[in-house]
């Protein structure tokens, strides 16, 4: 009787919170959880496409390095994507849930498309910084709301932040059918694409989209000084703070909503700046996809990276590939595009679980010496 | 008049899709889980019951409504579940990040159902060719005795809708009963607020939330079917829409303040406020497009005066969104 009462109380698995493991075998985890993700994504594609593994794999990695173009186009996806979880970085830090992106992107993107088409007159360095200090202010108001509100009221940010999406998807719909090209015709087409006024050149042509030097460079400072931001400054300290407890903040005489407020200024205007090198640097337009969702895979980047501005690099290069990858399967076996979707799903899901046993321990009943 | 009959006819047409996803990311919230996957479960919700229907009527040679809506049913049921299941699993157990894995939901869910949409259009031989009249119509046939044949007749704005939109309110009301008046509703609303105290009181709270998680993704993935069943008249398109109707769905779970019975009348008016841009005179393509800002305008007002005024019963839950485990209090 009382053995059999003994057995039901200790569940057969028990989790235990397990801290201190090191970062190589963090690291090895993430891998192990990749790893996992590409054989059973492989085994999806056999069934859904019927390719075989070996040659998925193989012409994955060909479509993303195959060529020079391919490797560029690599450059270019990836690093617009670091950049908007470099910029979800800072709020995160503070757990502060900025699912924005996407909206503070496109309004950086529609200030950037304004000065493309109305200040041609303007010299293209003096056109260009011009352009970069919009879309900062752009995706800093369409950050500074929330942050505002979180602060004084603490209106729930998650919400804020997602309804603030639809409200820019909405904007940037208005802006399309102000500047459309023919009457009916939904789009805004390439702006100056005779006279190249506001484009941002190549690093090593002087052609356009040849290379997207540029915009690796751009993103590639940021994440350095971003980096910096977080982990020497004053006002990092401060952000790690109140993410770590609000009460804590305050009583070490943190100004929690001023480091609030600052803190979204920040994180929505590096978020409008994505907007502007998607504008200027990449598809010198405008659409409601110009952002494509890539707002809400930075929010997984950032979160997977666990805000370390240099983790999330491999983390977003990781997942273009992929994206690069699933699309050329799907071209080469007539199946549709979608089907990289699903398998960033399930990679994510990977990684995400993968997460779980850096943190936790799974004891199994009878298996352990103390007790 | 024929115009107004018209645009109530459509606002609750629309307002069922949302109204469906609502109620089950109210239930979701409840238990403290901010499910994000929203879209992604009305999108695996839409596709299984429409592959279900599409595959028995293609094979059976007299295919029976009743047959093919009661398959559909099943398969939404087990698709939305599952999904349901699997953000119950990496959040209630693996304790991944909420937000996270509700996205992650949304974007593999949407990815899914185009591409099972897709692969079946192909089948069916091109855009829109899948037809799934028995089920359609058995999904979307009224009560002609009351309304008449005429679609102006008063009643139609009334009665003339598949029964699905009278289920939708039917569980509405069940969810704001179970809610309000049973046991188990108190416990659910327990987890929410505070799991710790919930579990010193003896509530399996891995329990409730997996209840919850699954139950809520179920009425969700209900939303995904009316919409393929009766908003598009049971085909497939890849549009983005059933996102976009998705996101809807979480705004005015907000605007509902967590209140089942609200989401009723919301949902209603989100679908009024949709498409009354087709019967202002006078507007422009591009006003067009700042009108269909109105609904997450609105959203956004209710979030902010709620959060101004901080009454208790208006709040969210109190843990929405924050992991539980039971060794770190």
């Amino acid at each position: 009787m009382s053995d059999s009462h003994k057995k039901h109380t200790e569940p057969l698995l028990r989790v235990v919170k397990f801290e201190g493991m090191s970062r190589g075998r963090r690291w090895l985890v993430r891998l192990i959880a990749v790893l996992t993700s590409l054989i059973v994504s492989g085994i999806l594609i056999l069934l859904l496409a019927g390719m075989n593994p070996i040659t998925v794999y193989g012409t994955m990695l060909r479509a993303s390095f195959g060529s020079t173009r391919l490797v560029w186009n690599l450059l270019r996806d990836s690093s617009t994507l670091l950049l908007l979880g470099v910029g979800l970085a800072p709020a995160f830090a503070m757990k502060f849930w900025n699912i924005g992106a996407e909206g503070q992107m496109l309004v950086g993107g529609i200030a950037t498309a304004f000065c493309m088409k109305y200040f041609t007159g303007m010299p293209t360095v003096l056109l260009i910084l011009v352009m970069i200090t919009v879309s900062l202010i752009a995706g800093a108001l369409w950050g500074l709301l929330p942050g505002v509100f979180k602060a004084f009221w603490n209106t729930n940010e998650t919400l804020f932040t997602l309804m603030m999406n639809y409200i820019a998807i909405q904007l940037t719909s208005f802006m399309v059918s102000q500047w459309e090209v023919g009457a009916g015709n939904n789009t805004v087409g390439i702006i100056n694409s005779k006279g190249h006024e506001g484009w941002i050149p190549g690093l090593f042509t002087s052609q356009y989209n040849k290379d997207f030097g540029i915009n690796v460079l751009i993103v590639l400072i940021v994440t350095v000084l971003m980096f910096v931001y977080l982990k020497y400054s004053k006002h990092g300290y401060e952000i790690s703070v109140v993410g770590d407890s609000v009460n804590t903040a305050r009583y070490a005489g943190i100004n929690v909503k001023k480091v609030y407020i600052r803190t979204m200024i920040l994180s929505g205007a590096v978020c409008g700046l994505a907007g502007f090198l998607a504008v200027s640097g990449v598809s010198h337009s405008i659409s409601t996809s110009t952002a494509g969702g890539r707002g809400f895979t930075a929010i997984i980047v950032a979160w997977l990276a666990k805000f370390n501005t240099f983790s999330m690099i491999a983390i977003a290069i990781l997942l273009c590939f992929l994206d690069q990858g699933a699309l050329e399967i799907a071209s080469s076996c007539n199946v549709n595009t979608y089907v990289s979707k699903i398998i960033t799903g399930v990679i994510l899901f990977f990684l995400l679980a993968g997460e779980f046993f850096t943190m936790y321990r799974v004891k199994i009943r009878g298996r352990h010496q103390n007790p | 008049m024929t115009d107004i009959i018209q645009l109530m006819h459509s606002a609750v047409i629309f307002g069922t899709v949302i109204m469906l996803g609502a109620v089950g990311e109210i239930i979701t919230e409840k238990a403290g889980h901010l499910n994000l996957g929203v879209p992604g479960v009305m999108y695996i919700g839409g596709i299984s019951g429409l592959m279900a229907s599409f595959f028995y009527e293609n094979a059976a040679a007299e295919p029976s409504g009743i047959i093919s809506v009661i398959l559909s049913l099943t398969a939404t049921i087990v698709g939305s579940g599952l999904a349901g299941l699997l953000y119950g699993f990496l959040t209630v157990t693996l304790r991944t990040n909420q937000n996270v894995t509700g996205l992650t939901l949304t974007i593999m869910g949407g990815g899914i159902a185009n591409f099972f949409g897709g692969m079946l259009s192909k089948y069916a031989g091109g855009v829109g060719k899948i037809s799934t009249d028995a089920a359609s119509s058995c999904y979307r046939a009224y009560f002609d005795f009351l309304t008449g044949d005429s679609t102006s007749n008063p009643l139609y704005a009334i009665f003339g809708y598949g029964w699905m939109t009278f289920v939708a309110i039917g569980i509405a009301v069940l969810a704001h009963l179970f809610l309000k008046k049973t046991r188990a509703g108190l416990g659910l609303r327990a987890v929410g607020e505070n799991p710790a105290t919930a579990d010193a009181a003896g509530i399996n709270v891995t329990k409730y939330k997996y209840g919850a998680i699954v139950v809520g993704s179920v009425i969700s993935g209900l939303g995904g079917l009316y919409y393929t069943m009766d908003y598009v008249n049971g085909t497939w398109i890849i549009d983005g829409n059933i996102e976009a109707l998705g996101w809807l769905a979480v705004a005015l779970v907000i605007f509902t303040t967590w209140k089942p019975l609200n989401a009723i009348w919301g949902a209603y008016l989100f679908g009024l406020l949709y498409w009354s841009y087709l019967y202002i005179p006078g507007l422009t393509r591009s006003s067009q497009e700042i009108f269909k800002m109105l609904p997450y305008l609105v959203t956004l007002a209710v979030l902010i005066v709620v959060s101004l005024r901080k009454k208790k019963e208006n709040l969210p839950p109190e843990h929405l969104g924050l992991p539980y485990f039971r060794e770190e209090r």
